[in-house]
């Protein structure tokens, strides 16, 4: 097991956001955590990139407990979060946020061969590398963002909803881009809303209710429940 | 040496230059403008004669001769001014917090430069050393003070500030107007408990309150002289080196990069591999030397300091940072520049222009004017469009 997490409980305040969730994510897989909004999908990812902090429960990834590691070190152990609503820094130029992503790349080389990976996925990034990343648009955005996250090297990419608010044509695009980065290597844990796109790229996948795993199994179980087709399919 | 140069971002270190000359030269001729076409109404009126009779001048012509010093002085107390302001911009544009104990880390600069020289002098290591050497003790000055002054607003931060991160905002504020009284009184215990007395005045030493002049002319009955005070130079050109520093600094630099980043989004920051806090504490670093060295030019322009020497100073530099778009580096450096120049033309002009009747101690109404009608018109200040984004 590449990441596992074990009874894992959060709280905001008084909220308790997540009750205790356990799953895990396998070398070279595409885990797909769906849920509702408000499941409590991003507090996940918070909590295993160490933004936030279990009352309970552990994080382990490669063996290592990074369960309190906060999350300027989590990026250092290989794991790099996306987060929702792509988050890129608005005035920094595309480069900029690039050189961020690799803020803790200290191999100039590896920055070099990192940048170039970058660009051969992500062309139009390299055109436009000095317009500030603000003027891009959503599709754009959550490209850099991506292309942000992957300037880190990471073994392990976690995806907050990257189909959000983007045409369908995008968002086939970017899961597209999600697939090839998985074959370079990287594990993928994607968190979605949109069940049916995250289903047929993911291997597994958890689903996610008002903060516990409710079902759990692989893509195509999880795709062709009769429970999750009601809730998250849109019926028959 | 060749690669070293190849690294370096020439453009941002020619940019703030070309900047600083353009609001220099920019504020100057605004004000300039504004003054003579004042006075050659004025020159129609009462107070035209009423100067005429006195001093045989007319006010033109009292513009006109006073115009070059009035922007020299304008423009030392302006980059002074900018200097500061930069520690209060940097500190809002990562943490939105006013740290209003920057004017007494400003006024710990001026104690420790002063100080320094003071233990000199005692030591007779000045004034009788060489002009180089002199300057280097000056120099020494302002770094010790920088050194200090960085520190402590380092500590300041970390013990006031930080526990308090999370709380609403007015919470971190009380407490910086805590801290400020408390180095206020701090000051004022250690000073007063070695001389009895709480004022200090700069060691006059090397030829820094020497005059280079430019030329005489004649007004009147008396002549005036057209010149700079060494000093003055000092001031500026130190000034401007801090500002060109600071600027290559955020805008060249992966660290200013960092700082960029944290300012706009600290989680997302963090989770580039950013520790947020080192961010935080090196910004109130940079602003506490900055501070610093300001209390030193200060010291060193207008002699005498005391444990209140940073209040006036400080509202003004606040108020030039306002006045830029409060966050933004290069509208605390344009917020600095107008505010000195204004203020130095209004100090050198109201009284001729009123008869006398409202004098240069009326002077500190025009910044806090402007402070009261860019928050009424232009809460974002100047340059506001390119305030940080928050997330
Ligand atoms: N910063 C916060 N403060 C308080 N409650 C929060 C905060 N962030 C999320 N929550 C609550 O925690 C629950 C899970 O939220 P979240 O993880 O954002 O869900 P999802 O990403 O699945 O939409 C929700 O009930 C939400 O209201
Ligand atoms: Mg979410």
């Amino acid at each position: 097991m590449m990441l596992e997490i074990k009874n894992l409980h959060v709280y905001y305040g008084a909220i308790h956001a997540l009750k205790g969730i356990n799953f895990h994510v396998d070398e070279g897989e595409i885990v797909a955590l769906i849920g509702a909004n408000g499941a409590g999908k991003s507090t996940t990812l918070s909590t295993i990139s160490g933004l936030l902090q279990p009352s309970q429960g552990n994080v382990t990834f490669r063996g290592e407990d990074i369960t309190i590691t906060p999350a300027e070190q989590t990026v250092q152990k290989g794991i790099v979060q996306v987060p929702e609503g792509r988050k890129i820094f608005a005035t920094l130029t595309v480069m900029e946020n690039l050189e961020m992503g690799a803020y803790t790349q200290r191999n100039k080389k590896q920055f070099q061969k990192d940048l170039e990976n970058v660009f051969t996925i992500f062309p139009r990034l390299k055109e436009r590398q000095n317009q500030l990343g603000g003027t891009f648009s959503g599709g754009e955005q959550q490209m850099l963002a991506m292309a942000r996250a992957l300037m880190s090297h990471p073994s392990m990419l976690l995806l907050d909803e990257p189909s959000m608010g983007l045409s369908p044509i995008l968002v086939e695009q970017i899961f597209e881009i999600v697939q090839d980065i998985n074959k370079q290597g990287t594990s993928i844990l994607l968190v979605e809303q949109n069940a049916q796109m995250a289903l047929s790229i993911a291997d597994r996948a958890y689903v996610l209710e008002t903060g516990e795993i409710n079902l759990q199994g692989s893509a195509q179980e999880v795709l062709h429940n009769p429970m999750v087709i009601e809730a998250y399919l849109g019926g028959h | 040496m060749k690669r070293f140069l190849e690294t370096i971002n020439v453009r941002e270190l020619l940019q703030p230059l070309a900047q600083m000359i353009l609001f220099s030269l920019g504020s100057g001729a605004v004000l300039s403008v504004i003054v003579i076409l004042l006075a050659l109404l004025l020159d129609q009126t009462a107070a035209g004669q009423f100067l005429l009779e006195r001093n045989k001048v007319t006010i033109l012509t009292y513009t006109l001769v006073n115009l070059p010093q009035v922007v020299l002085d304008g423009l030392t107390i302006g980059f002074v001014y900018a200097a500061i302001a930069l520690g209060y911009t940097m500190v809002y544009g990562v943490l939105e917090f006013i740290n209003f104990a920057h004017s007494e880390i400003f006024a710990v600069g001026a104690f420790v430069g002063v100080e320094f020289l003071i233990l000199l002098k005692s030591f007779e290591i000045i004034p009788a050393t060489s002009l180089f050497m002199s300057y280097l003790w000056l120099i020494a000055a302002i770094l010790a003070a920088m050194f200090v002054a960085g520190l402590l607003a380092v500590s300041v931060e970390r013990i006031a500030y930080r526990p308090l991160r999370g709380a609403p905002r007015l919470v971190p504020l009380i407490s910086a107007i805590g801290v400020s009284f408390f180095l206020q009184d701090a000051i004022r215990l250690i000073e007063s408990l070695t001389t009895g007395q709480f004022h200090r005045i700069i060691p006059s030493f090397g030829n820094f309150d020497e005059r280079l002049v430019f030329s005489k002319i004649a007004l009147g009955a008396s002549t005036i002289e057209l010149g700079i005070q060494v000093k003055s130079i000092i001031v500026i050109v130190a000034a401007m080196l801090m500002l060109i520093g600071l600027n290559y600094l955020v805008n060249a630099t992966k660290v200013g990069r960092a700082i960029r980043a944290v300012a706009q989004d600290r989680s997302t920051a963090s989770l580039m591999g950013i520790d947020v806090n080192r961010i935080i504490s090196l910004t109130f670093l940079i602003g506490g030397t900055l501070g610093g060295a300001a209390g030193v030019l200060y010291a060193l322009k207008f002699t005498r300091i005391d444990p209140f020497v940073g209040f006036f100073p400080g509202l003004k530099a606040f108020t030039a940072a306002v006045l830029g778009g409060i966050g933004n580096l290069t509208g605390a450096l344009l917020g600095g520049i107008v505010l000195g120049m204004l203020e130095t033309f209004a100090g050198a002009y109201m009284s001729a222009f009123t008869m006398g009747a409202a004098g240069a101690e009326y002077k500190d109404i025009f910044a806090f004017s402007i402070l009261i009608l860019v928050l009424i018109f232009r809460p974002h200040g100047l340059m506001g469009e390119n305030v940080t984004q928050k997330a």
